[in-house]
């Protein structure tokens, strides 16, 4: 008997090419009508947040390189695949981020230097995302914010805030998460529960290709999108650096899940151009060649160079540069100027309601502290 | 009779003489199992609030592994009395996003030994999404936990596991120990907006007591004197309690009289009655299921001998399961804490 076949493979949503060409592959010719729905003013907005995203990823890593921060996680090569996602979604949505997607926060109305926050060791969390575009919070815990992003969804439908049929109110969750968050329990678990319960919403996998320096093919021998099938759930696999694409395969996905069809799993394929954090060097695990052949299918400059065919001018880009700096050097600015928080904010908020460690080490931490200020008076 | 608690004094007075003043017709004093009280507290609380909905494995028609939630589908339906997928960290997780929607939901985790692959999910986001939102979400979840020991089952069935929790900032944790505190504490667990572990000492299902359904008495935190004495004061929580009062019980047969204090609540812990009471008998024996090292029984002596240094007349002693694995079920009455373990460490206390 002949062995059985072991390679997996799944076709690839794709509208550009690596060129810039909107030539869609077979599998994108169904989406291609969303794409065409786009507004030159909305297309624009694309390649301003991805401009933008690239920028800001210079000016966080500058920031950390300097010690202002402890940590920076850039998205320089996944812009496409973050800003197509967020577009795609409504003001209505639910979005449960990891911890890379600074840009989809800046278009739900995130003001980043809440992000410098947390980078910079002033809070936990940073925001509240009820006023801040349903933008949830950063999470650190691989694949945790799945599970949230699930049972927020199961709300909604308990709600019947969703599959009412009527677009402009029903809403849907989608969450972000890596391909190395893939492997983790967390992950599988919330697909289960999402498929049994049905509920709306859109799993959106980046894979870059490496969870710091460990490569996806150990995650997974077969394409991260045919987990979807095995949940029982569409799973689809997107050119991740096709900014076209990336939104039209979540604006799909999530419309689906608006109108009460249930789950879906989108694994967009991209590339983590830099480290996985400041912290990394990624020198050490992977090789110039595959990073050139990763920078040749750049997302921003593929959708420059089909923008400029349409005829967008040369003043657009130059604007949108001169922009993308603004907002870096306002970000830097503000970043330096974050003050810490005081010592109250150790113990305020660790609970809801009042709770007698919290007051008795509060009282004891102030006496202390205050013992030196004024030695006269003693601490307790 | 000399064990009567506090509890029962309360009852009957309350049965007797005290009339209602709400407007609720008076319900009366009711004699219910703690299983047959959680399910009587769940089904007031189901009532009252409809963004209180129950999660869990069994949970539904067939009224979970000990019947606690028997009943519940049929008057709440599906939609509120969710038998979930077999997923201890997913059921978790989901509670924390239905509880960002503003649902207040009630976990069972069928056993004490199964609540660790949520473990994750309990310590590092459920007991923190308070503090990451800087207080503008609250995380009014209740992870209902069956545990100890004392029902002759098979591994992974008869742990106590409470002290991971009460070491975790940002849970609050709760062990009642008969049908009356049960009722009450699960409905205010269940109204408190933070996580709360509400750990159901199993080996008590069954045993029936009074239920005032009328009066709440204490807060969920609060301690109490579940029976006076003057010589030694023993505290413990959830079916160490029932262990505790019969060995005072004996020790009233040698002429030694035992303070009995029911600790309701492990995190935080309300040392006031623990501290006046040691104050008076000037001696200290902690007990529990739980492995002693490093225990909640630790912190409590720890912290008695710091509050109470000038009124002990003796080093606070400890009694615990030994700091081994749970062992096979035929063992289990020589590794658990008995009347008689308690009563070495009276003696011994009394010795000094």
């Amino acid at each position: 008997m002949a062995a059985r076949e072991r390679e997996f493979t799944a076709p690839t949503v794709q509208l550009l090419t690596h060129e810039g060409e909107l030539r869609p592959s077979p599998e994108a010719e169904a989406y291609l009508p969303l794409v065409e729905a786009l507004h030159d003013a909305e297309l624009q907005r694309f390649y301003r947040d991805m401009a933008v995203s690239r920028r800001i990823d210079v000016a966080g890593a500058n920031l950390q390189r300097q010690g202002q921060l402890a940590l920076w996680v850039p998205s320089h090569g996944q812009e496409a695949a973050q800003v197509g996602s967020a577009h795609a979604a409504r003001p209505q949505d639910h979005l449960f981020p990891s911890y890379r997607e600074h840009i989809v926060g800046m278009i739900r109305g995130l003001d980043l230097v809440r992000v410098l926050a947390l980078l910079r060791g002033a809070t936990l969390g940073g925001w509240n995302p009820e006023e801040n575009g349903n933008f949830h919070l950063y999470t650190l815990v691989l694949a945790s914010q799945t599970l949230h992003a699930t049972g927020y969804a199961m709300g909604l439908q308990f709600d019947g805030a969703t599959a009412t049929g009527d677009p402009e109110t029903d809403a849907a969750v989608l969450v972000y998460y890596g391909d190395g968050s893939t492997s983790q329990g967390d992950a599988n678990e919330a697909l289960v529960f999402a498929s049994s319960y049905q509920t709306p919403q859109v799993f959106f996998i980046q894979n870059n290709q490496w969870a710091i320096s460990v490569p996806v093919a150990r995650q997974s021998r077969s394409p991260l999108s045919l987990r979807g099938g095995g949940f029982g759930m569409p799973g689809i696999r997107v050119d991740g650096n096709d900014v076209l694409a990336s939104y039209a395969v979540t604006r799909q996905s999530l419309e689906e899940a608006r109108a009460g069809d249930g789950p879906s799993l989108i694994e967009a394929v991209t590339y983590r151009m830099g480290a996985h954090t400041t912290a990394d060097d990624p020198t050490k695990y992977r090789t110039d060649d595959e990073v050139a052949y990763w920078e040749a299918r750049d997302p921003i400059t593929r959708y420059r160079t089909w923008l400029e065919g349409r005829g967008a001018s040369a003043s657009f880009f130059a604007d949108v540069e001169a922009e993308a700096n603004d907002i870096a050097a306002d970000l830097r600015r503000r970043a330096l100027e974050l003050q810490a928080p005081t010592r109250e904010a150790i113990f305020e908020h660790v609970y809801s309601e009042p709770h007698p460690l919290m007051v008795e080490q509060a009282a004891w931490l102030e006496n202390f502290e205050t013992s030196f200020e004024n030695p006269e008076g003693g601490a307790a | 009779m000399s064990a009567r608690t506090e509890e029962e004094n309360h009852v009957t007075d309350v049965a007797s003489d005290t009339p209602s003043t709400g407007e609720a017709p008076v319900r009366g004093v009711q004699t219910l199992s703690m299983a047959k009280a959680i399910n009587a507290g769940l089904r007031e609380a189901l009532r009252a609030d409809e963004k209180v909905l129950l999660m869990g494995e069994d949970i539904g028609p067939l009224g979970g592994v000990f019947r606690v939630t028997e009943g519940l589908t049929a008057e709440f339906g599906e939609r509120r009395i969710l038998d979930t997928p077999l997923a201890e960290s997913a059921i978790v997780g989901t509670a924390i996003g239905l509880a960002m929607r503003g649902y207040r939901p009630v976990i069972e985790i069928q056993f004490d030994g199964f609540i660790f692959p949520a473990f994750d999910q309990i310590t590092t986001q459920l007991a923190r999404q308070t503090v990451r939102h800087d207080g503008t979400l609250s995380m009014p979840v209740v992870i209902r936990v069956p545990y100890g020991g004392h029902i002759g089952s098979i591994e992974h069935h008869q742990e106590s596991p409470e002290a991971y929790f009460a070491h975790t900032p940002g849970l609050r944790v709760v062990s009642p120990s008969n049908p009356h505190d049960a009722y009450w504490m699960i409905q205010e667990a269940i109204r408190s907006d933070d996580p709360v572990l509400f750990f159901e000492p199993k080996s008590r299902y069954w045993p029936k007591g009074p239920v005032d359904l009328d009066h709440a008495g204490l807060p969920l935190h609060a301690s109490r004197v579940m029976r006076q004495g003057t010589d030694v004061t023993v505290v413990g929580h959830g079916a160490m309690i029932a262990t505790l009062l019969q060995a005072a019980d004996i020790a009233a047969t040698e002429g030694r009289s035992i303070e009995v204090v029911d600790l309701r609540s492990l995190s935080p812990i309300d040392y006031g009655p623990l501290l006046e009471s040691v104050h008076r008998t000037g001696r200290l024996v902690v007990a529990q299921e739980a492995y002693g090292n490093v225990s909640v029984g630790s912190e409590i002596a720890a912290t008695v001998a710091e509050r109470a240094f000038y009124s002990l007349e003796a080093p606070v002693l400890r009694v615990s399961g030994f700091d081994t694995p749970f062992p096979p079920a035929a063992l289990e009455t020589e590794y658990l804490p008995s009347p008689d373990r308690v009563l070495e460490a009276v003696d011994r206390a009394l010795a000094y």
